[in-house]
């Protein structure tokens, strides 16, 4: 059995605005927007109402009315923009919230309730925090998403409907009550159908007749949200007018036909949650909750055999604010741990602030867990050891993972590209190391230009200048030819010499070019154990 | 199981106790200088070919020097078990270093500390010995000699190579290896050759001139 909570905003934007102006709060205000050369209300707050002024009149037309109405311009997008954020706060109650339209939202309450108290103290304590807040809501709960939004809407006193319920507490409500499109609200009406229980009782057939339209055929579309009137969609996928028929919408309030809602985040198949009862702004508090999620989340991906590649911990804070910090993995990991390390680094950059009310743990990558036989490995696991894997885990965290490298060989002879960087740990040579020719321990990140002195063509030379010292050569051996690759690059060959120099130290030079050419030059490249 | 393994330094291993090269400490490698770096960086490699002569893995930390994977070869080492690590900021050099000081699943650390004090030589040596992870700390162009807490402290040049016979050519590589200071052994110096995957000694040029001399007459 399902539950669904549907919230209501009668006054999302002006309550909105009041929050921001308190000084508004005492005032009748109406928002506005140009609309076909006049200034059209968009909203309007409770003071203005009282007026009798409502969203859909002409400005000006308002301020005959009352001349001492406050106009302030309406913002495009604002209410989406808004209902978006409150949807994401409200991840604290159930993890599967949507918005529904411009002015309400959905939460899908089941199995949530309990952990409140039952659905009274949910729906309670949803009113108190927004109330608290500023917002003026209606929150109703029930079995169907239909039924809720019924009750939200147009509910007398009754907000929380009972398990099987919904089809009594429907009966007296207006027909609007069932999202139906303008054209069918009118016209049952018009037939004096006003209530719910005038029409519900009907023949299927019958009121197929009369009210669903045959040339716009029937669309599903569950994943869609239709605003109030259940008329324009203003979404970018909004070509068309989906209609949900009135049959349609008396299945879905009675709960006969399924109806989805599309949450804001659609959730994590890996997820815990932890409530706090008091905000926590402590760093040990916040290892504490993590710990205690760890070993949660870890237990049930042992019993599965997974491990997490990638988690995030969300902090929901009690200003509505949201920190969060996420680690990664090279191998699959349950190692509790392992991972509370990781975590234990990140720890000093969420800013608890005035407290943390909710922490969130996902483990947004998961992949099958290889447990290897460790004892086996014990001793010279070499790189498939888990202690090591988890060693750079914790170094890639803290200095990046671009630091960390492991090299392969590659098959080119120009050394900078005979070696190649590995992708993983696991990841094998396709290729063997070349033993023929002395290659120095050091490399320098890009050959230097030195002054040399060399005898006759194709001989080391006698001496060079590095970084002002002169070296002067003893020994020798060479050289060896390493042609440029042409079909990656252009370029001259190198002629590479192995030379020592009177203080023993040896190093790798090398001609660019021949020495016939005009334009030869010298580089060192290398020093040798 | 590292206590078990041996490593043949040859006449060296006589000045530390019980003869045997200390694995599961830190040793310090003074460079003042490019070249000695990559001596000392040739030196280690010897020492790690036959660490790594069961497996194992090694983390190499660096900050300036810029390793060559292809030269360890020769040294009997295969570089894909090696983890290199690029660092510029001393500090996340150090901590580097500390960590994986700290990981059991390494055979050795190498690591380049161009700074360092008694509290954190002090710091990696216990994690050294709690691991029983051998380091080998580079200590390239150290602004002074100060006491640290690591075991050994070695300072290494290379020294001109001899080809056998007077052939042209360079000949193997030659070290003067010095042991300045040891805990619990004596210190030394020696010259030492890499041929063909082991330390050899040199003969000292004395007695080398020695033998030519009788030769002669």
């Amino acid at each position: 059995m399902k539950r669904f909570v549907a919230i209501w905003f009668p006054f999302l934007k002006t309550d909105w605005l009041s929050i921001r102006q308190p000084s508004l709060r005492e005032l009748p205000f109406v928002l506005v927007a140009p609309d076909h050369g006049r200034m059209l209300i968009t909203a309007a707050n409770e003071k203005a109402m009282t007026q009798s002024i409502h969203a859909g009149m002409v400005a000006a037309d308002a301020k005959a009315m009352y001349p001492l109405l406050t106009v302030i311009d309406d913002q495009s997008g604002l209410s989406e923009r808004l209902l978006k954020r409150i949807a994401e706060w409200c991840i604290r109650f159930s993890p599967c919230v949507a918005v529904d339209g411009d002015d309400g939202l959905f939460l899908d309450a089941t199995g949530c309730t309990h952990l409140w108290g039952g659905d009274e103290e949910y729906v309670k304590d949803i009113i108190t925090r927004f109330n608290k807040y500023g917002y003026t809501v209606r929150v109703a709960i029930a079995d169907t998403i239909g039924a809720a939004w019924a009750i939200s809407r147009f509910g007398k006193d009754d907000f929380i409907i009972e398990p099987g319920q919904q089809s009594t507490a429907l009966l007296y409500l207006p027909a609007a009550a069932l999202r139906l499109d303008d054209d069918t609200t009118d016209r049952l009406n018009k037939l004096g159908l006003r209530q719910v229980k005038d029409f519900i009782g009907m023949p299927k057939s019958a009121l197929r007749r009369r009210f669903v339209k045959s040339e716009s055929p029937e669309v599903r579309k569950p994943e869609r949200n239709f605003n109030r009137k259940g008329a324009k969609v203003q979404r970018e996928f909004s070509t068309f007018n989906f209609q949900f028929s009135i049959l349609t919408r008396i299945n879905q309030a009675l709960g006969l036909e399924e109806e989805f809602i599309q949450p804001v985040h659609p959730p994590v198949p890996y997820e815990e949650r932890l409530p706090c009862m008091e905000p926590i702004v402590t760093a040990t508090g916040i290892e504490i909750a993590l710990q205690r999620l760890l070993e949660t989340l870890c237990k049930r991906l042992q019993q599965e055999g997974k491990g997490i590649r990638t988690a995030v911990l969300k902090c929901y804070r009690v200003d509505g604010k949201i920190e969060q910090v996420e680690i990664g993995t090279i191998r699959a990991s349950h190692h509790v741990e392992h991972l509370f390390r990781l975590f234990e680094l990140k720890i000093s950059s969420i800013e608890p602030a005035l407290g943390i009310e909710l922490f969130i743990l996902e483990a947004t990558k998961v992949e099958e867990h290889v447990s290897l036989q460790s004892t086996i490995w014990k001793s010279n696991g070499g790189l498939q050891d888990e202690k090591i894997s988890e060693l750079l885990d914790r170094l890639s965290n803290k200095i990046g993972a671009s630091a960390i490298h492991r090299y392969l060989p590659n098959e080119h002879y120009w050394p900078e590209r005979s070696v190649k960087a590995a992708d993983s740990l696991d990841e094998e040579a396709t290729t063997t190391w070349k033993l023929d020719r002395p290659r120095p321990l050091q490399l320098l990140a890009r050959p230097e230009m030195i002054e040399v002195m060399a005898p006759i063509p194709d001989y080391p030379p006698m001496n060079f200048r590095y970084k002002g010292k002169l070296h002067t050569i003893i020994k020798a051996d060479g050289p060896e030819r390493i042609e440029q690759e042409w079909w990656i690059e252009q370029g001259q060959h190198r002629d590479y010499y192995y030379v020592e120099d009177e203080e023993g130290c040896r190093y790798w030079l090398f001609r660019l070019g021949h020495y016939e050419d005009a334009e030869y030059r010298w580089f060192i490249h290398g020093v040798f154990v | 199981m590292h206590a078990q393994q041996l490593i043949d330094i040859g006449t060296i291993n006589h000045s530390f106790p019980n003869s045997q090269f200390p694995l599961g400490v830190n040793h310090e490698f003074i460079c003042n200088s490019k070249e000695s770096l990559a001596a000392s960086s040739g030196f280690i490699a010897g020492i790690l070919s036959s660490m790594l002569q069961k497996g194992g893995a090694v983390v190499w930390i660096s900050s300036s020097q810029i390793i060559f994977p292809p030269a360890l070869v020769s040294f009997g080492i295969d570089p894909s078990q090696l983890i290199f690590i690029h660092l510029r900021n001393q500090k996340e050099i150090n901590w580097t270093i500390e960590e994986a000081l700290k990981c059991e699943g390494l055979a050795a650390v190498v690591g380049e500390l161009s700074f360092v004090d008694l509290t954190i030589s002090r710091r990696l040596q216990l994690a050294a010995e709690q691991s029983r992870v051998t380091g080998f700390l580079l200590r390239h162009q150290p602004k002074q000699m100060n006491i640290t807490a690591f075991t050994c402290r070695w300072q290494i040049q290379s020294v001109q190579s001899e080809t056998t016979d007077g052939l042209p050519g360079i000949g193997f590589p030659r070290w003067q290896v010095e042991l300045l200071k040891v805990r619990n052994g004596k210190p030394g110096s020696w010259q030492l050759e890499w041929v063909l995957g082991k330390f050899k000694p040199v003969a000292s040029k004395s007695s080398l001139h020695n033998k030519e001399h009788k030769q002669a007459v």
